[in-house]
């Protein structure tokens, strides 16, 4: 193909690489606790709401699960100031259209898990006398938690995978670094070969660690 | 607001077109080419299935985005031109090939392994056992983890703007670029996208009673 491979422009600019992955994944580690924030309180809302609060939130989730991310950045970041009066950096828009993006995500998957609790569990926490919110804090939510742990990890994963996407607003996150590499020095292949390692290295490391906290925190051991 | 929808509309077309015809593109390709590797994953001999299953692991490790620029950028500079166009569907098929393979894979690999025993038994041929007792089984379990893929292709369609190809989200930054009117224009993209994939979601309800009959 005639391609000479030459990394020496890529290291000489690896700080954007190695910050653009940190901020990857502090932005990908801070939606989660938003999100997880949002789609615990909708999901317990959700599985004793009526029909009115149950209908909001299907419509909330709906929303955000059948609409493009880059699109849901764009609006935020470009849309919202014009309707209302606020001013934010490209960084915190971000912030806040991927938690709520993962909220939507994680509604489901907190309400899925609240209604595989067995039955038997919460009739033994009210049998010993336990008050409706404390068969929530000490029975529901920590069974809860354990069995939708994997379901957690792989949505860290695909959020850290999602937050390319603040790229296009000029987050200086892990793919604009590339792209400024790509710009800046043409050495184009090079760039995103390491970049693909990169977010591989990461992506796979985060993944095994996650599993080992899994098997710990596993509802029945083997 | 209505009038600004109503302004942008015909501008719009254009673009759902190209949404259209870039997702049928990447899920129809990207159905036979992962329809063959994830059957070579399962039967193949080690050194395919080891190829597969590294190239199963890549592509679905890194960012859609990343995989985009790769083709767009390095092919060319590699000495393999590809219009936008092409490259978008190059990419995103290659994406949607991965995630096929794990569909299949899943698929096949619920099928209870006597009811390969039994059609071996009963003197079969590869082509056979699949064609008459592996996939009808299978076909079952494929079919709703594909149609909710078939839902991300249309999402992630979206990305080929960034390419310069005019599909409907370029199109709705267009008509922004000309009214700065920002705000209707994205939620009445938004709003087109969810009636996309609400239609593709009623159909494949609909497939999935068709098909959802136990043969046991």
């Amino acid at each position: 193909m005639g391609y000479d491979l030459n990394f020496t422009l890529i290291w000489r600019n690896f700080d954007r690489l190695w910050g653009g992955l940190l901020l990857s994944l502090e932005l990908a580690a801070l939606s989660l606790v938003i999100g997880i924030l949002i789609g615990l309180v909708l999901a317990v809302w959700y599985v004793s709401a009526g029909r009115f609060v149950r209908f909001l939130i299907g419509a909330y989730v709906e929303f955000f699960r059948n609409v493009p991310l880059i699109l849901l950045v764009y609006l935020v970041f470009y849309g919202l100031p014009q309707v209302i009066n606020i001013a934010y950096d490209a960084t915190t828009s971000f912030v806040v259209t991927l938690s709520i993006y993962s909220g939507a995500y994680l509604v489901e998957v907190f309400r899925s898990g609240l209604e595989a609790i067995p039955r038997g569990l919460v009739d033994a926490g009210r049998a010993v006398g336990l008050t409706p919110y404390q068969r929530l804090v000490h029975v529901r939510i920590p069974t809860m938690v354990r069995i939708i742990l994997p379901a957690l990890s792989n949505t860290f994963i695909s959020l850290f995978k999602d937050t390319s996407i603040a790229s296009v607003i000029a987050v200086p996150e892990l793919t604009y670094g590339a792209q400024w590499i790509n710009f800046n020095t043409f050495r184009i292949v090079e760039v995103y070969l390491i970049v693909t390692a990169m977010y591989l290295a990461t992506g796979y490391s985060l993944l095994f660690l996650l599993r080992q906290i899994e098997r710990r925190f596993r509802v029945t051991r083997q | 607001m209505i009038e600004q929808i109503v302004y942008a509309l015909p501008f719009l077309l254009g673009g759902f077109q190209t949404t259209l015809i870039v997702s049928v593109l990447v899920v129809v390709i990207s159905l036979v080419g992962g329809v063959l590797l994830g059957v070579a994953l399962i039967y193949g001999p080690l050194a395919v299935r080891l190829l597969i299953r590294v190239f199963s692991d890549t592509i679905r490790g890194i960012p859609i985005l990343v995989l985009l620029f790769f083709v767009y950028y390095g092919l060319p500079a590699a000495g393999m031109p590809l219009d936008a166009f092409t490259s978008a569907v190059v990419a995103l098929t290659l994406f949607k090939i991965a995630q096929v393979i794990e569909y299949v894979r899943g698929a096949v690999q619920s099928v209870p392994k006597g009811q390969d025993e039994a059609a071996k038994a009963i003197g079969l041929t590869f082509t056979g056992r699949l064609r008459e007792v592996i996939f009808p089984q299978a076909f079952r379990r494929f079919l709703p983890p594909w149609i909710n893929g078939v839902a991300d292709a249309v999402k992630g369609s979206a990305l080929v703007s960034l390419l310069g190809v005019i599909d409907l989200m370029y199109a709705i930054n267009q008509v922004i670029g000309r009214t700065y009117d920002a705000m209707p224009l994205y939620v009445l993209g938004a709003f087109i996208y969810i009636s996309i994939n609400y239609a593709l979601s009623a159909t494949s309800r609909h497939v999935e009673r068709r098909f959802s009959y136990i043969r046991e």
